[in-house]
């Protein structure tokens, strides 16, 4: 089976929230309140239990690629669907205690709620603050990259509905080379800022959705460099060793003297 | 921004009127602070928001790490004290130890989302994960102390024999060696997450963890009448560490250190500090034969511990919430001040 992945646009994204209310539809999950954020129009603030498809609205004072030139009060406005990251070496599912977290055939990363106990060390594992604990079921949730809609030979619900084809599902090399040539095309246009969100470099080893942005990835929330937190085992087990020995050194000495 | 005279429901109405009247506003209008407006996101994160999820962990988990590091350090100063011969020491450390094992497990499984699945815990064991590993110890942990406790007290009232002589001693090395591991992998637990401020302190917690719960168990040994040499001279090493670890906070100042210097979790982890250090340290250097100030100084390290342990988690919760202290690390600042990597 090729490596499905999700290819997320920003600049082509409307910020209908289609993928939001489709998520949610097929996944059926339950509303994140109804309040004001005045955060634009994003009153959904994050990915969580309940939001696994989040559309961001930025709000920015410089002008949208070549369009606004010579306004004297430059802005944009800026929408961009983000998503579960299903990295290749996921945070989330090397912290799982119970093996609720596991890779699936088709490369996502996928949380079986029936064997989380709701730990909750998942959730501080996540390099991008993806997956959260909900606290009226008591278990971890994310998004599950639609595994029962893949099965079925369907794509995930949040790609359907886009109307713009902002979020792409496909094989991952080719939205990979699709979106080279998307920022390529964008910046020949003038979107001088338009880059490729893609941490393949970091020890995360890449991810399932990769994200076409204008701007850096700061301003989305996407960590500039991502790292999988067990890269800091040998480190912190080793200070924990060297401790452990000082500590039975000094009860030692402690009788001793 | 509120002492701008613009900004009051008077400019609002005034806009209104003007508007009524001429069809049309020439100023510009108010922005209220704070109101359900679009307002723009800022260029350094998404309007300030986090990046991150902040811990789950209830009341309870602090409190773990707490009595579990009471529980696991007892138990290696009861098999030290078994090699030197001393057997009040020996038979009060298993028994503590032997305590905190059972009040953790509960402490623990309290925290669970889903209490009644706590059991799924040791489905797998995972080197990778520290809470992993930390349940099989405090399984395995338990087991050993409750053995050897057995065991001890079996002997005690006349039933030994070779072979409850060979296990004692058997339980007694796998209790304290679990011992050791269940009081330093909940600093392991810690360090090794997306956090900031416990990810980039990784080697500071098992020192700051290990000696807290090494002066604690010297504590609850003196609070239990044992103001011996013994419980005073670890208890002068764990208030001396407490004031150099206290003082390195403080004078590194980085960035991602501010949870721990600033705020009410500043001020509750410098608390804690001040318990467990100079207040523990002074009263033990300088009234060290009253028994009085031997009680008040195991009493102040045992409360600054446990405030420390409570400072550290939410020193957690209050970093995840700094989208900064997570960019920093990960990029360079444009001033030229790096990010704080070792």
């Amino acid at each position: 089976m090729p490596t499905s992945a999700f290819l997320t646009d920003a600049s082509v994204c409307i910020g209908c929230k289609a993928c939001e209310v489709a998520c949610k539809e097929w996944n059926h999950i339950p509303d994140d309140g109804f309040e004001w954020s005045g955060q634009s129009y994003d009153n959904t603030h994050a990915l969580g239990a309940s939001t696994w498809r989040h559309v961001l609205f930025l709000e920015e004072k410089q002008p949208m690629g070549p369009q606004l030139a010579g306004i004297e009060e430059p802005f944009r406005w800026q929408f961009l669907s983000d998503v579960c990251k299903h990295c290749e070496n996921a945070g989330c599912l090397e912290a799982c205690p119970t093996g609720a977290i596991v890779r699936t055939e088709l490369e996502s990363v996928f949380v079986q709620h029936d064997i989380c106990n709701g730990c909750g060390y998942c959730v501080v594992s996540c390099p991008f603050g993806v997956v959260d604990k909900s606290h009226e079921v008591g278990t971890a949730f994310k998004c599950t990259f639609c595994y029962d809609r893949q099965r079925d030979g369907l794509m995930p619900a949040c790609a359907k509905a886009c109307p713009t084809q902002s979020i792409r599902f496909g094989e991952l090399e080719e939205l990979r080379r699709e979106a080279h040539e998307r920022v390529e095309k964008l910046q020949d246009r003038g979107y001088n800022d338009a880059q490729i969100y893609d941490p393949t470099g970091s020890s995360v080893g890449g991810t399932h959705a990769i994200f076409v942005i204008l701007g850096q990835p700061e301003a989305y929330n996407f960590p500039p460099a991502p790292e999988v937190p067990t890269i800091h085992l040998k480190s912190a087990w080793g200070a924990a060793l060297v401790s452990a020995l000082v500590v039975v050194l000094v009860v030692c000495l402690a009788f001793a003297l | 921004m509120a002492a701008n005279p613009k900004i009051s429901e008077d400019r609002l109405d005034a806009l209104r009127e003007e508007a009524a009247r001429t069809g049309n506003v020439q100023d510009h209008g108010i922005v209220p602070v704070g109101g359900p407006f679009p307002k723009p996101a800022s260029a350094m994160s998404y309007h300030g928001n986090p990046v991150l999820k902040p811990p789950t962990w209830t009341w309870q988990v602090p409190l773990y790490f707490f009595i579990g590091g009471v529980a696991g350090i007892s138990a290696l100063i009861a098999l030290v004290a078994h090699l030197f011969g001393n057997a009040g020491m020996l038979r009060t450390g298993l028994w503590i130890g032997f305590a905190g094992a059972l009040i953790s497990a509960p402490l623990l499984i309290a925290d669970l989302g889903r209490p009644a699945r706590f059991l799924n815990m040791l489905r797998v064991f995972k080197l990778r994960s520290a809470m992993s590993v930390g349940a099989w110890t405090l399984a395995g942990f338990s087991s050993a102390v409750g053995l050897a406790v057995v065991c001890h007290e079996l002997i005690l009232a006349g039933y030994g024999n070779d072979f409850l002589l060979v296990l004692v001693w058997a339980a007694e090395i796998f209790a304290a060696l679990s011992g050791l591991i269940l009081a330093s992998y909940t600093s392991v637990l810690l360090g090794v997450t997306a956090i900031p401020v416990w990810s980039e302190n990784r080697k500071l917690v098992p020192v700051v963890f290990l000696t807290g719960a090494l002066g604690s168990a010297a504590a609850v040994l003196e609070l239990l009448g044992f103001l011996v040499p013994v419980t005073q001279f670890i208890g002068i090493v764990a208030g001396a560490v407490e004031i150099v670890i206290a003082i390195m906070i403080e004078l590194r100042g980085r960035y991602v250190d501010r949870p721990l210097r600033e705020g009410t979790v500043g001020w509750l982890t410098r608390a804690g500090a001040a318990l467990a250090g100079p207040a523990s340290l002074l009263l033990r250097l300088f009234s060290g034969h009253s028994s009085v100030a031997r009680y008040v100084a195991a009493v102040c390290f045992v409360i600054g511990a446990l405030i420390s342990r409570y400072a550290w988690i939410a020193a957690g919760r209050v970093s995840s919430r700094d989208p900064q202290a997570l960019f920093r690390i990960q990029r360079p600042a444009p001033n030229g001040i790096g990010p704080a990597r070792h």
